[in-house]
Parts: structure tokens; sequence; C-alpha cells
């Protein structure tokens, strides 16, 4: 199971809870279980925010590979001058 | 496609094999750049095209009841005037790829106004005209009856109860409760860990601080200017110096409602940008003008009108609370950060929150974010956009921490400091960074251990930025001569063609200088992010070098053909195919000339292209040291020596990483001591023009020591990391540190101008 | 408003063009006779993007009427290398990777070369403040600085 530790700014969306596991191997399926778990944070981390995978992180990356004992934490697109 | 490839076998992250990568060879675009031929944004012409201009509001904040335009158009010479009636409205929707993430809606309403002006500056028409002086009459016999509105342009008067509302339909984001009433504050955002009331009661001291900067300017040399050509068939052209062609194309397609396919936009030599050329202004009223006169429309800011509606970076009201034990354990920081927007939403606030204290390892903190609307320009991005503002406060807070215990302010950093495998403060596992090497080398320097005059005082300070990655596309092309062409999307701000070049013929084995490396249009190459992000070097560079290993992959498919042996019996090595093949052994090996030049009968042109999302982009971290002299009679204050050193993963061509370095510095030392928006009482900035608005010039400056560590990033082939954003972070407040080790006096209120001084002094000594 | 007529000498070569009264010699180069090294970065003599030297004397073109360069001699960027050979000063900006995004270095080149021609050993605070009125914002000047001093010992042993 994946960790996904969720900032202040996500926990509208989990009722206050900060810490969980999900099941999923890529981040498509980490978005999807998100979303069908929590709907709307699925759609909101897809949209608005990176994500980093023990971490590294990636931006827009639906295809980057999730490990079974990985932890995951949003934050916002980073962009840049 | 992945970013990541099987390797053929050349030696990456082994210097000991690298021949073009860490050396400094001539740039290729140097040459023409000398010699005055490199094109310009307002370089470039086109046959029948017209003079466009822009008329700007004269009020911070008006409604705008309505614009009468007749006698303009009747103007003998005037080809067309536009307003904001003759773009579409648009919905709401967020750009994707920034902390600064851009509603389209809002830029649009930004290029040019609607029902209101929002700031002094702001576009309200734009005309097309002959001449440049037919232009100009046309503007002024544009008749704009404004409803003038009362104005807010400082950020705490903008957040207070009964403030002006710039947006009367906006509520704030991101607070527990859902507002009741509209708000200038678009957002807050919170970062927080641990027990803050248990931290500050564990903590033997505790320092505390308000401080402030000013909005500044990128000040890039260059003003914006575009050519936009709108043919009768609807196909635009558009040549413009901005850091991204694609994003002036994607933006112009949505301000303009047309499709992608239909606008082409060709970079030009861009003039410096450091951020500020990541959003459009000119370019979707040039190609309207043109829709309108049915001409190619050029038009070029002036100076003031870059000053009053491009960029700035925000200006910000901060207060950091820090509790450390004697040791000089940290053991609780609250910081809170108010950031200017300008006049619409999207201050670098959540960025400035994410690094604020990105350098420490803290048991709990809390970091509170406000982006705030103002009747300002709206802020464009400005190197390591919000990292410097809230750098200042903190570091600020470090050194009085470092004060009040006597600890050495390195050795303090170095106590509370991030290593691998530390969770950094917004969230991510620290992993593959240098930061204790990047103290460790400015504690080596001579600098450090040299003795200071009186009047002198020595600050120094630190800095964080994240670096990014992002889709880019490249292409290694082969000649029939055996030289090569690297084909990117990036505009080169800095230097970047020659770290594309050195990286393609380091990858190839062959001579960079049988390389060159181009900027290609938006039809020429595949997508690119813009160069901004620090990423180019990092991502595009990776771009290049599997473009050369596709090549590469190819020429041994060649050399097999040629020799008629398996392709698993040739190696690349040093710019040539090897045979392995032990039934072959008097082969002589084949040199990429030798294989180019029978390409035809082996199959065809030899390229290889490339495109992808780079992920994994490592941080940057800088540690800087500032010597200064205070001068008692006037205040000045004067830079006497600096030391700049970064960790930069691997410096591909070191010159323009030193360069970067010391341009970085410099920038952040016109914030620390110069570089203001002086704002009068009706809102209009009193200071548009390089006069006035004081950016750092050769006489203020001594020499910039950038002292290179390099730990690599696994994630790059020679293990770059980006370079350009983290050296603007530290000087804020290596600068008002060694102010404050020379005055005795902690200013906390950018910037560090004479008279500040003086009145400090004053005050000192009676 | 009709125009005048300009007589002068451009890089030692002989040019004529034709002139608004009011029309800066900046954009009599730029816009009149296609020579567009010499950039307007302020357009009100604060940057040195334009500079220029007009009879032996540096100048920022923007703040020269173009009619005022009738019958005085004229360098520009476009004249400084001698032939497809780079002068010393525009050799050792490569060297010393004294430019980044470059918009600055035809100022900066004119200017160098105008203390150069008035100073052929400069200190480096000489430099510095010679070269005070040119904005660079890539760079910090240290490279600057560094590819001038070179270029002036380089000089100087051409001469001996």
């Amino acid at each position: 199971m994946v960790r996904v530790v969720a900032s202040a700014d996500l926990r509208r969306f989990t009722g206050g809870l900060e810490a969980f596991d999900v099941e999923a191997d890529t981040v498509r399926r980490l978005v999807k279980a998100l979303e069908a778990r929590f709907p709307g944070l699925g759609d909101y981390v897809d949209r608005r925010m990176a994500i980093a995978i023990d971490g590294e992180i990636h931006q827009d990356a639906w295809t980057s590979p999730l490990r079974p004992d990985s932890e995951v934490y949003f934050i916002p697109k980073i962009g840049g001058g | 496609m992945s970013d990541v490839l099987d390797r053929p076998d050349i030696g990456h992250n082994a210097d000991d094999h690298l021949k073009v990568v860490g050396t400094r060879p001539i740039r290729p675009d140097g040459a023409d750049k000398v010699t005055g031929r490199a094109a310009y944004g307002a370089d470039f012409n086109m046959p029948g095209q017209l003079v466009g201009k822009v008329l700007r509001s004269p009020h911070a904040h008006a409604r705008i009841v309505s614009i009468d335009a007749k006698k303009a158009r009747a103007l003998p010479g005037v080809k067309a005037v536009i307003t904001g009636a003759d773009f579409p409205n648009l919905a709401d929707e967020f750009h994707e790829g920034g902390e600064a993430a851009s509603n389209l809606r809002d830029m649009a309403m930004n290029v040019i106004a609607r029902d209101k002006a929002l700031y002094h500056g702001h576009a309200v028409a734009a005309v097309a005209a002959i001449s440049s002086a037919i232009a100009d009459e046309a503007l002024a016999l544009i008749n704009v009856t404004y409803e003038v509105l009362p104005h807010v342009v400082e950020v705490e008067d903008a957040m207070a109860e009964g403030a002006p509302l710039l947006h009367p339909r906006m509520f704030t984001e991101g607070l527990e409760a859902k507002p009741d009433k509209p708000s200038n504050v678009a957002k807050r955002n919170r970062i927080a860990r641990g027990d803050l009331d248990a931290g500050f009661a564990a903590a033997d001291v505790i320092v505390e601080g308000r401080y402030t900067t000013k909005a500044t300017h990128q000040g890039y040399i260059e003003p914006h200017a575009t050519v936009a050509s709108w043919a009768a068939d609807g196909q635009c052209n558009v040549w413009s110096s901005s850091q991204g062609q694609f994003m002036v194309r994607t933006y112009c397609a949505k301000v303009l409602g047309k499709e992608i396919s239909d606008i082409r936009v060709t970079p030009a030599e861009i003039g410096g940008g450091f951020g500020g050329k990541t959003v459009i202004y000119l370019e979707p009223l040039a190609l309207a003008l043109s829709r309108e006169s049915g001409h190619p429309v050029k038009m070029i800011m002036s100076r003031e009108e870059v000053f009053r509606a491009t960029g700035p970076t925000s200006g910000a009201v901060m207060h950091v609370r820090l509790g450390a034990k004697k040791d000089g354990t940290l053991t609780a920081a609250d910081v809170e950060l108010k950031y200017q927007a300008g006049a619409f939403p999207g201050s670098p606030v959540g960025a400035g929150s994410m690094t604020a204290l990105a350098c420490y390892d803290i048991p709990a903190f809390r970091i509170t974010g406000y982006d705030v609307v103002t009747n300002t320009p709206k802020v464009a991005a400005y190197r390591a956009p919000g990292a410097p503002i809230s750098a200042f406060a903190v570091e600020s807070a470090m050194d009085d921490l470092a004060l009040k215990l006597g600890i050495d302010p390195i050795a303090l950093r170095e106590k509370n400091a991030v290593h691998n495998g530390t969770k950094a403060a917004y969230g991510p596992t620290f992993q593959n960074i240098g930061y204790v090497e990047t103290l460790q080398a400015i504690r080596d320097t001579e600098h450090y251990r040299t003795p200071l005059g009186p009047n002198q005082g020595r600050g120094m300070a630190v800095g964080f930025w994240f670096n990014v990655g992002g889709e880019s596309t490249a292409a290694v092309n082969i000649n029939e001569d055996g030289t090569a062409v690297v084909v990117t999307g990036n505009p080169d701000i800095g230097g970047s063609r020659a770290s594309m070049a050195m990286m393609a013929a380091e990858t190839l084995g062959i001579a960079v200088d049988k390389v060159r490396p181009m900027v290609a249009d938006t039809a020429s190459i595949g997508f690119s992010m813009l160069t901004g992000g620090s990423r180019t070097t990092f991502a595009t560079g990776m771009a290049v070098v599997q473009s050369a290993e596709k090549v590469i992959a190819e020429l041994k498919r060649r050399a097999a053909l040629i020799w008629d042996v398996n392709v698993d019996h040739v190696m690349w090595k040093d710019g040539s195919a090897w045979c392995l093949d032990p039934a072959k052994a008097d082969e002589k090996p084949l040199s990429l000339e030798a294989i180019a030049g029978q390409s035809a009968r082996t199959g065809g042109p030899i390229t290889g292209q490339t495109s992808l999302n780079a992920q994994g982009a490592g941080p940057g971290f800088a540690v800087h040291l500032c010597d200064v002299e205070i001068d008692p009679e006037t205040g000045h204050v004067t830079v006497l020596r600096y030391s700049a050193a970064q960790d930069v993963g691997k410096a591909i061509h070191p010159a323009y990483v030193e360069g970067q370095i010391q341009g970085g510095v410099a920038q952040g030392v016109g914030w620390a001591l110069n570089e203001e928006y002086i704002f009068d009482r009706d809102g209009h900035m009193e200071n548009a023009g390089f006069l006035d608005y004081r950016v750092p010039v050769a006489s203020d400056l001594p020499m910039i020591d950038a002292i290179l560590v390099e730990v690599a990033n696994p994630r790059h082939p020679f293990g770059a990391k980006g370079v350009g954003e983290a050296p603007i972070v530290p000087p804020l407040a290596a600068v008002a540190n060694a102010v404050r080790r020379a005055t005795g006096v902690r200013m906390a209120d950018l910037p560090l101008s004479p008279p500040k001084i003086r009145a400090v002094l004053d005050a000192k000594g009676g | 408003m009709s125009k005048t007529h300009v007589s002068t000498t451009i890089n030692g070569d002989p040019v004529e063009f034709l002139a608004d009264p009011g029309m800066t010699l900046l954009d009599a180069l730029r816009d009149e006779l296609e020579l567009t090294g010499s950039k307007e970065g302020c357009g009100s003599g604060d940057c040195g993007a334009c500079s220029v030297i007009l009879d032996g004397r540096l100048v920022c073109s923007c703040l020269v009427l173009a009619p005022e360069a009738e019958g005085r001699r004229v360098e520009t960027i476009e004249g400084l290398a001698n032939g497809s050979r780079l002068h010393p000063l525009q050799q050792k900006f490569l060297e010393h990777a004294a430019l980044q995004c470059g918009f600055c270095t035809p100022g900066l080149l004119m200017a160098s070369k105008a203390l150069l021609d008035a100073n052929p050993d400069p200190t480096e605070t000489e430099v510095r403040y010679w070269l005070a009125g040119n904005l660079c914002r890539c760079t910090g000047y240290d490279k600057i600085i560094r590819a001038v001093m070179d270029a002036a010992a380089e000089l100087r042993q051409e001469r001996v």
C-alpha cells in the first residue's frame, strides 16, 4: 500500500485525515483511487498539484511508478522565473 | 515517453570520461552577439508593418464608463483602434505550471482592461498607425470616461477591513470556514508540522521580527517587443522576445479564441527575462490590431511602460518568530507572509512559504501565506519567485538568533541543516542534496577568515530553490559531413545553446564546434515548456542527450550494415563505431563522418528526436557571504566583497554557471540596497525609469566569487541541477546581516537606502 | 513637417539619409539605416545600450538628434570588428563569457572601446566607473570587467 500524506490544504477533502494508505502502482492509478475514496481530491491534485514520490518531485506524471512502500506527498506545482 | 532510457556504453556521471562537459568553450551564438547581428524582439520588421501603441489607464483604480475612439479612427494614417470589447470574454480557467498558476481570464483582462482599470498603466485601448507620431496622436484622441474609485497599494492596507475591493466577487480561499464577505485576500495557505506551542515552550531563547520588502522589477534591459501578422485566412505569425515561444502561442490562442495550429511563434533573441517574460502583454494586442487593420503590426514598450505595466515581483510584510535551545537547536518557527499579487491573484507566496524553512530541520513550525490583490501591476515571476522575500525575513531572524546565542552563523545553520533523508518543511524527503557541502565551502574560504576594518560588517545567509523539470523536445540531426545540429524549443537567455551543444558533443563523442545548436519556432520542433524554473539545462538537456543516444543507436546499426556484422558487435566510443566481431578484427573504426557520408545507402538521414516530461530535478542550495562598509556621513553602503557558493550538481559550462550566480547576486544586492517601486498618493509609480529605479551599475559592485559545489543529481545524464534561481535567494539577507553587524542595528525594511541608514546612525549616535 | 537631409560618416563610410527634425540618432541608425546593433533599453540615456562613438566621444545615441550627425563621424558596433577579424574587446568578451543575453553587449563594447582609446591602462576601479553608464542585468559585471582589463592588456601588447 502506498502511504499518502495530506498537507493541511488538502485535508478539507479528507475530512481532516492526515495520512492513509491507498493501493496504486502508478500516479494515474493513485489519482483514480484518491478520487474514489475522497471525491474531488483526485481531480484537484491531478490538476493543481505536483507529487513527491519518496522525496522526488514529479509533475504531470501519470506514468511515474509507485512502489508498494512508497510515501507520496502533494505540493503545489512549481514554476519559476 | 519515459525520461529514462537504457543508455549505451558512454561514461555518464564519471568525470574522468568527460571531454566536453565541464570545459569553457566559446558560446556558439557569441560572434553574432558581439557584432550587433543577433536579432532581438525590436530588430525584426515585416513589409508594410504598422506601429502599434497602447493607451494606458491614468488611474490606479477606475471603472471604465465609456471609450469613444471615433476621432482617433478618423485620423489619417490610423488603421485600427481596439479595446477590451474586441476580445472574447473567457471563463475562469487555470493554466498549469506555476505556483502562480495563471488564470487565463485574469491574464486576458491584464492584457487589456474590460470594465475596470485596476492599476495605473493598465492597458485600456490600442491603436495601429502608419507612424509612431500618428499612433501617439491617435492615443490622445481616444476619449475614455472613467469613474475613479478608491485604490489600495500596500499589502496590509489591502487586507484591512473596509479596504477598496478590486474584485467584489473574490472570496478568500483556503480558510477553515467559508468566508461570507469578499476580500482582497485571494488565498491563505498554510504549511504546518508538530506542536508549535510545545516547541516555543521548549525554547531557551526566542527571536522575533517584522520584515518588509518592496516590489522590485526584473529589470531586463530589453523592453518587450513583438511583430505580429494576422493573414486574411486567419493564420497568424508572431515574432517576439519571450521566455517561451510555445507559451506565447498557447496564451495568444486562448486570449484571442483561436486554434493553436493557426498561430506560429518565432522566438527572437531575448534580452533578459528573469521570469518577467513568462507571460504575454503585447502579442495579443498586436495580433488583434493586425486582424483589424489587415497589416502586420510592430509594438515595442517604452521603459516607462515596462515599469508601469509588466513584472514586478511582490512587496511583502512578514513576521518571523524562532525558538531555540541554548546550543542553537531550533525548536519552533512561526512564519507569516503577506505578499502583494498586484491587480490579479497569483503572488508567489506559495513558493515563498514552501522555501521559507526549506534549509532547516525544525520539529514544530507553522508557515502562513496570504496572496493579496492590490492596485499595482500584476506581479510576474522573478527568479526563484517568492523565495528571496521569505528568505530575507527568516535569514535575518536566524542572524539575530546567532547573535543572541553567540554562535557562529554558519555553525548555527549547520546545527539545524537538512540532510539527505530529512523531511523538508514543504513535504518531500531530501535526496542527493549538497547543502552542508555548500556551507562548508563558504566556511573554507579565505574570505570568511579575513579581518574587517572600521564601519565594516560581514553577513551570511542561505537560500533554497526547488528547480523544475517538465516537458521538452529536442532533435539531433546528423549532417552528411558528420557534423550535427541540435534543435530545441527553449529560448536561450543565459547561454543554454552552449550547454546543449556541449551535452550533445559529449554524448556523440565529437568536438563541440562540430555541433550547432538552434532554437526553433513553434512549427519546427515539438512542444517545450518555457525557459524558466531553472529547467532548461536539466530537462531540455536530458532530451538532447537522449536524442544523441538515439543517433548513436542508429549509427551503430549503420556501421553493422557496412561491416555486415551483428549490431551487438558494434561499440560507440570517441565519436566512432568500433567493430568487436572477432571474425572481423581487422575492421578500422568508422568515424561519424564516414558513417554519415554513406547514410543514403544505409537507410537515409540520421536523426534522433526526443520528447519527454522530465522528473526529478534536484533542488539547489546557495550559501552567500557578504562584506559591507557603511559611510557614516552619507549612509551609503558599499559591498566590499562577495562570495557565493552553490550546489549546482554538475556545471556543464562552468563560466555560464558562474555567470548565473554572479548575476543573481547582483540583482539581490540591488533589491537589498536600492531597488523599489515608489508610489505616490494616487497610486502612480514615481520612479518608472532607470535613473530613479536604481539597478546596480558596475561601480556599485565588487568582483563576485562564485564557488561551484558539485553534488551530482543522478536523474540527469551528467548530474546537472538547475542553477539560475537559487543565487538570488540569499543576497537580501546576506547584505542586511552585514549591515546589522556593521551598524549594530537590525534593519528590517528593504531597501537599505542611504536615508534609512542615516536615520539609524543618527538615532544610535545621538 | 519636412525632413532634414543628413550627410555623415558611419564606420568610415559616407552615408546620407533623411530624418525628421525630432528623430534621434538611435532611431536613424536602427530604422533608416538598418544598423540594429545599437539597442534601445530606455530612450533616456540611463542604460547605455545605444552607446556609439561620435567624433571620438562616447554618447548615448538616444540622446543625440539625427541631424546632429551632419558632417561628423559615427562609430557603431557594426564597425568594431576589422572585417571578419574581431576587435580584441569582442574576442575577450567571448573568451571570458562576459555576456549572457547579449542585449547590453554592443553598448558595453562601444563604451569599453571609448575607454581604451582614451586610457589604454585603466585600473579595475576606472573600468567600473567608466562603464557605470552601461547597465547589464545578467552578469553582475564581474566577467565584463575582466574581459575589458584583459583586452586592454592585449591591446597594449599589440602596440609594443
